[in-house]
């Protein structure tokens, strides 16, 4: 069929038309897989047989409207153990891709990225560096980028030398049902707007949650973003970032971490065993000329949560004072005391207990001068919540059970 | 034993065609191939070349260097840029030349192999009625003909520098990689700042393009790179080896890094500028380029790496660039 008359039957809405391209795992799997990939019309299906694919290079998408599929997370493996090109596993930068039921294995650089890649799902999709935490793993796990619209549901992500689930400079995203154990940071949301993050269990990382505004971005401006629901425990792993990353700053023991952003919800999370803090609303630390950059945590909202006493180990100079100072754990709440002028920096339920670094200024650090103290911040506003957040519901529609 | 002979025989009347063809009129590329929905799985289906074994170019094919070239293992790179009959090529002050819809650019990339010129690939761009189309051609070992390689190959070489390697015949998406500005392929190589006087004048001449741009700011030729001063053969070498994705709309458009020649905001260049997404390729530094620093700009450490996650770029390179290193390493010193 000519590619003209095929073109006139998809804007006709003609789904029938769609084919199914089946690769099995074995010689020459490489290249099947790839030219599947490259094929692959609108509509398409690039079924993925089960077994395991040695691959030595990077994958890429560049179809819109393919789904890749798997025989299962476990069932079907692109190994990247031996991979000896390109930045990532698999590259896609094409709109409207389903990625369901298949597994990434030790690539070198990103499991998944999806660059440009609007109204993307994944679904049990699994990236894995099987070493467990160690610096040599790839930075990111599933890593959607510049796109509007991202589903991620029941996906599975570990050993990231960054972030296991990583959504930057995008909107309209839902992570949910997802599992994020032994990363540096469990999920990552960064320089996005009206995200959901919920029912994710976030286990043995670093840091479990983050929700991070950036400088001198394409996009920035994070925010409208809500944090529920999810397992947030035992994130006590070392931080095995190499140096210089952001994420080499989050101390070890960090639960949920929001910093530089407008509008963020915590609430009906369970936050246990993430000795340093278990919630922590900090401005950006560092020094930046970006005069459009809002550094300030601005209308964040600590709701009700199950949480634990608090910080019992916390990384910081002189926790041994920061503990007898507070009997023995930090309160649940850590705030750097910073907020602009004028904005209400946190609100949190009284139900849950917190302390201020009271850091006098931005882009100061923790010296004799800082006298840290109980948090008095206000109770949440009744009645008010973030509307507009999460993946369309064109995206959950393409869910399978 | 008769297949071959067969074989042979059709390759004797081939060339006899040829050149009875040639004998009458010029070789002259195939505007309906070049221009036509279909993606030839031969490369002599265009038609580029007279002589495709030697390179030798068809009428309206026109060889071009470029002052600064993307480096790629060391390749020798013979690069064509085709115009049809009728149509011509306009400036657009010192970008990018806008080449007209059934133009295309053709590069092949050769390895010396025993003391000969060993063709290994050649990527044609084809500029058709819905954009440019980027194709990966993988020449055979009889060096007679490339074949269409969609999901793109590893080819065992030896480099210049004497480097026993697997050079990366990028499959089709990965020609977006590096080709991809907002959304569309385009070409990255022939700016006109990139190519030299004499020869824009004589494309002009020509009549394959418009007019003959007038360049304030020309990338200095590389093999004069010494004399060209620090700032500007970095400049020119980030320029054609960086920018096509470090630059806003581009695959690399993230990272906030943006490498074009023309760009002067020292940040967006990477001077005390944080990585975003850098990960791993951070290494332990903290700025993308530190005045004065080299072994703390995390730019010259990605370009050291050959390490997946790692190395810049993340695509066609097997073996270090140690000129390209120099001169970005001396560039940043000299901050």
């Amino acid at each position: 069929m000519s590619r003209l008359a095929l073109l006139a039957l998809t804007a006709a809405g003609a789904p029938a038309m769609a084919a199914t391209h089946t690769v099995a795992p074995g010689e020459g799997g490489q290249q099947r897989l790839q030219e599947a990939l490259i094929v692959a019309q609108p509509g398409d299906e690039v079924v993925l047989g089960a077994g395991r694919f040695v691959l030595d290079d990077g994958l890429s998408l560049d179809v819109d409207g393919v789904t890749v599929r798997g025989a299962g997370m476990n069932a079907t493996v692109l190994d990247f153990t031996g991979q000896k090109d390109a930045g990532e596993g698999l590259l896609v930068t094409s709109d409207k891709v389903t990625l369901r039921d298949f597994a990434i294995e030790n690539p070198h650089g990103d499991g998944i990225k999806s660059k440009g890649a609007d109204a993307i799902v994944y679904q049990r999709v699994r990236v894995t560096w099987t070493g467990g935490p160690k610096e040599t793993n790839g930075a990111y796990g599933l890593y959607p980028v510049e796109s509007d619209g991202v589903l991620i549901a029941e996906c599975e992500v570990s050993g990231a030398s960054d972030a296991g689930i990583y959504v930057g400079q995008s909107k309209a995203i839902t992570v949910r049902n997802s599992v994020a154990r032994h990363n540096v940071a469990g999920i990552e949301i960064e320089n996005s707007r009206d995200a959901l993050v919920e029912a994710n269990y976030v286990t043995g990382n670093t840091g479990g949650i983050l929700v991070f505004d950036l400088p001198s971005l394409p996009v920035m401006g994070g925010g409208n973003t809500i944090v529920r629901s999810n397992l947030v425990v035992h994130n006590t792993t070392p931080n095995f970032a190499p140096k210089g990353n952001i994420v080499a700053g989050v101390r070890r023991g960090t639960g949920v971490m929001v910093m530089a952003n407008d509008g963020v919800l915590v609430e009906g999370n369970t936050i246990l065993d993430n000795p340093t803090a278990p919630v922590m609303v900090v401005a950006y630390p560092l020094k930046f000329d970006d005069k459009s950059y809002n550094p300030y945590p601005r209308n964040v909202t600590i709701g009700v949560n199950q949480v634990d006493a608090g910080g019992t180990d916390p990384q910081f100079e002189g926790k041994e004072q920061l503990l007898a100072a507070f009997g023995g754990a930090l309160p649940p709440v850590l705030w750097d005391g910073l907020s602009q002028a004028g904005t209400v920096a946190l609100r949190v339920d009284p139900s849950i207990k917190g302390w201020s670094l009271n850091l006098p200024t931005q882009g100061g650090g923790l010296d004799a001068a800082v006298k840290p103290g109980p948090l008095e911040a206000p109770a949440p506003v009744a009645g008010a919540s973030l509307t507009g957040v999460g993946a369309p519901a064109e995206l959950e529609a393409r869910l399978v059970p | 034993m008769i297949r071959r002979a067969i074989l042979a025989l059709a390759l004797l009347s081939a060339a006899g065609a040829v050149a009875q063809a040639s004998a009458s009129a010029p070789a002259v590329p195939d505007n309906a191939v070049v221009t036509g929905n279909e993606l030839p799985a031969n490369l002599s289906a265009f038609g580029f070349f007279a002589d495709g074994p030697a390179q030798i170019p068809a009428a309206r094919v026109t060889p071009y260097r470029l002052n600064t070239p993307l480096w790629s293992d060391g390749a020798e790179k013979l690069r064509f840029v085709y115009i049809p009959d009728g149509s011509q090529a306009k400036a657009e002050g010192e970008n990018l030349l806008q080449l007209p819809v059934g133009a295309a650019l053709i590069k092949t990339f050769a390895f010396q192999d025993h003391g000969k010129r060993r063709l290994i690939e050649t990527r044609v761009l084809l500029h058709r009625t819905d954009g440019w189309v980027a194709l990966p051609y993988l020449w055979n070992a009889e060096q007679t003909d490339a074949k269409l390689a969609l999901a793109g190959a590893r080819v065992p070489v030896v480099s210049p520098a004497g480097e026993a390697i697997e050079y990366r015949v990028p499959n089709k998406n990965q020609c977006k990689e590096c080709h991809g500005l907002n959304g569309a392929v385009i070409p990255i190589g022939p700016k006109a700042r990139n190519l030299s006087r004499d020869w824009l004048d004589r494309f002009a001449a020509a009549g394959m393009l418009d007019a003959a741009p007038a360049v304030a700011h020309p990338v200095p030729l590389w093999e004069d790179r010494a004399k060209a001063g620090s700032e500007a053969a970095a400049r020119g070498y980030l320029e054609a080896n960086c920018a096509h994705c470090h630059q806003p709309g581009a695959s690399a458009s993230n990272s906030g890094l943006d490498l074009r020649w023309e760009q002067d905001d020292p940040h967006a260049l990477g001077i005390m500028k944080r990585p975003v997404a850098a990960g791993r390729g951070a290494g332990s530094l903290l700025f993308d380029v530190v005045p004065g620093k080299p072994s703390e700009s995390i730019l010259l450490h990605r370009m050291g790496s050959l390490e997946g996650g790692v190395a810049m770029p993340e695509l066609g390179k097997a073996t270090l660039d140690h000129e390209g290193l120099a001169v970005v390493e001396r560039w940043i010193a000299g901050l």
